[in-house]
């Protein structure tokens, strides 16, 4: 019955995913999934309560499961209810790196309980050692690897590649040395070599990450979600249950599909992603001084707006950390009642995440049949009067076309075959690619250096005097 | 190997195509919040956790049962809260995408 119930949890996140996978079934798709968990959930509940009841020798700790519940369902709600929409993808990163921890921790109590329970002489079937190992290999690597692309994403740590002594080879030893850990483990029913193979992971997960560049993280997140699926399935070999092996392979398999999809956005294969150290040549100082720029004010930028018939907003990663998505709608609707029609272009990777743009702009009211894709907005360009950048960079980037580039051959938005391009940013600094942008010295390029808010505000006080 | 061991490799396997044929063609709009939510789903180690809370014998144990238990359910929690705040916002207006 316990076996039925949760394969029951299984077609609830099965059915879940796949609703996820399309705009009108999304919200519906994840509630069915977290209805999913709660049947898993209340499952276990009662087959640990009867457990207890059939032995003599168990008794059920509840004060330990409402303790932990009550302690990581208040730091889960307060985190998801507090974010704000521009850290979203940081806090995923966090969520799933708390995920692997759990599958790893669930591993070592397995192995913690053989030896006080039953005894050090007894032990679990070789097959089933090995998923100890790779459950704590795993998950320990998904929880270092996440907080470290935490890291990047909130800035605390550099999001330009970070090259390593020995570049993947590096990685490598370290995957040799868990290898030899977990012998150690298994074949001389040693413990203390499951302590050391964690240690490792947590150093593989931090190495692992670190090569890769800020712009990337997106990729490498889904990639660690995709592997926390699998340290859940191999969490649920080691205490024998079939609801984790279920819905971890599930994870496991559909956030690696995701993975490769997100890599197809950005025109490269996953093996490039993580072992390319992407732009670590570019990384030096760019010495952009002496190059001339068009500066302009926000009213300059208003007059080239108020007369344009056709204006393409290409939003970055600037508009959601100054949080401006509203001040761009703003502009936008008085820009429509001057008659110029106005349209959205959103780059597969504007932001720190995929359709991080669009969930920005779906707060503020945009309708969604004026955001384009990328086909859909590129032949449009030729025809735009003014594309305005707001703290875009990397994907607006012209040397995308040029071979011998770092980010050649990222599919980019050719906003530079438009008639105006105004670019909104701080300053001329490099984005995550850590390479400079030669749209920026165009001739037909008007720079406006603010931060993102304040100059749509401007703009858009100075087009209503006009 | 156990025949249980065995049985959990088919499961196992057949689970990992279910989830390859389920994630077909996403839209990007999509990408973040079906990977939050696939993030989200991934917290089923709280099976695993209640197991290990519920028998814990002597005070490490106790530790990481407890450990366990808070991590899974931040990954429950925050994780299907989180995707239902960004697709709130998705569904206030009509789908109108060609």
């Amino acid at each position: 019955m316990t076996a039925l119930l949760y394969l029951l949890s299984g077609v609830l996140f099965i059915l879940g995913l796949r609703g996820l996978g399309s705009p009108r079934t999304a919200r519906r798709g994840n509630q069915i999934a977290a209805v999913g968990m709660l049947v898993a959930s209340v499952v276990t509940l009662v087959y640990v309560f009867d457990q207890a009841r059939q032995s003599d020798a168990l008794s059920v700790l509840w004060w330990v499961i409402i303790l932990g519940a009550l302690i990581g369902g208040a730091i889960g709600a307060v985190l998801a209810l507090k974010v704000q929409m521009t850290s979203m993808p940081e806090l995923v990163a966090a969520f799933n790196g708390f995920g692997g921890g759990a599958s790893a921790l669930v591993a070592f109590a397995a192995i913690v309980a053989t030896d006080t329970i039953v005894g050090a002489d007894v032990q679990y079937a070789t097959e089933t050692e090995v998923t100890v190992a790779l459950s704590i290999a795993i998950g320990v690597v998904t929880l270092s690897g996440s907080f470290v692309a935490y890291g990047k994403l909130k800035g605390i740590i550099t999001g330009k590649p970070v090259a390593l002594p020995g570049g993947p080879y590096f990685n490598l030893m370290l995957v040799i040395l868990m290898t030899a850990a977990s012998v150690w483990a298994i074949a001389f029913n040693e413990p203390m070599g499951y302590w050391i193979l964690a240690a490792i992971a947590v150093v593989l997960g931090v190495t692992g990450v670190i090569p890769i560049g800020g712009a990337d993280m997106p990729v490498v997140i889904s990639l660690l979600n995709s592997l926390s699926g699998v340290a859940a399935a191999m969490a649920g070999f080691v205490i024998g249950n079939q609801g984790l092996i279920i819905a971890g392979a599930l994870v496991g398999a559909a956030g690696f599909i995701l993975t490769v999809q997100m890599s197809e956005a950005m025109n490269r294969s996953i093996a490039n992603v993580l072992f390319a150290g992407f732009g670590t040549e570019g990384a030096a100082p760019i010495d952009a001084g002496d190059k001339p720029v068009n500066s302009a004010t926000p009213e300059d930028v208003a007059i080239a707006l108020a007369y344009a018939q056709k204006v393409i907003i290409v939003p970055g990663y600037g508009l959601a950390v100054a949080q401006a998505q509203h001040a761009v709608r703003e502009l936008a609707t008085a820009l429509e009642d001057r008659d110029v029609v106005v349209e959205y272009a959103i780059h597969p990777v504007a932001g720190r995440m995929p359709g991080h743009m669009n969930v920005l702009l779906a707060e503020a009211d945009v309708p969604y049949d004026v955001l384009l894709d990328l086909d859909q907005a590129n032949p449009k360009f030729p025809h735009t009067d003014v594309t305005l950048i707001v703290g875009a960079n990397d994907v607006v980037n012209p040397s995308a076309r040029e071979a011998g580039s770092v980010i050649y051959g990222m599919p980019i938005l050719d906003v530079d075959l438009a008639a105006t391009t105004v670019v909104i940013k701080r300053s001329l600094s490099p984005g995550f690619a850590g390479i400079d942008n030669p749209l920026f010295y165009m001739p037909s390029t008007l720079m406006l250096f603010s931060d993102a808010k304040v100059a749509l505000e401007n703009i858009h006080d100075a087009l209503i005097e006009l | 190997m156990s025949p249980e061991f065995i049985q959990g490799i088919v499961v196992f396997v057949l689970a990992a195509f279910i989830g390859f044929e389920v994630i077909s063609k996403v839209p990007p709009t999509l990408h973040t919040p079906l990977m939050s939510g696939a993030n989200a789903i991934s917290g089923i180690t709280i099976v695993g956790a209640i197991i290990a809370a519920a028998f814990a014998d002597g005070a490490f144990a106790i530790i990481l049962g407890i450990l366990a238990m808070a991590f899974a359910m931040i990954n429950v929690v925050g994780g299907f809260l989180v995707t239902d705040r960004m697709l709130e916002m998705f569904k206030k207006k009509p789908v109108v995408k060609k």
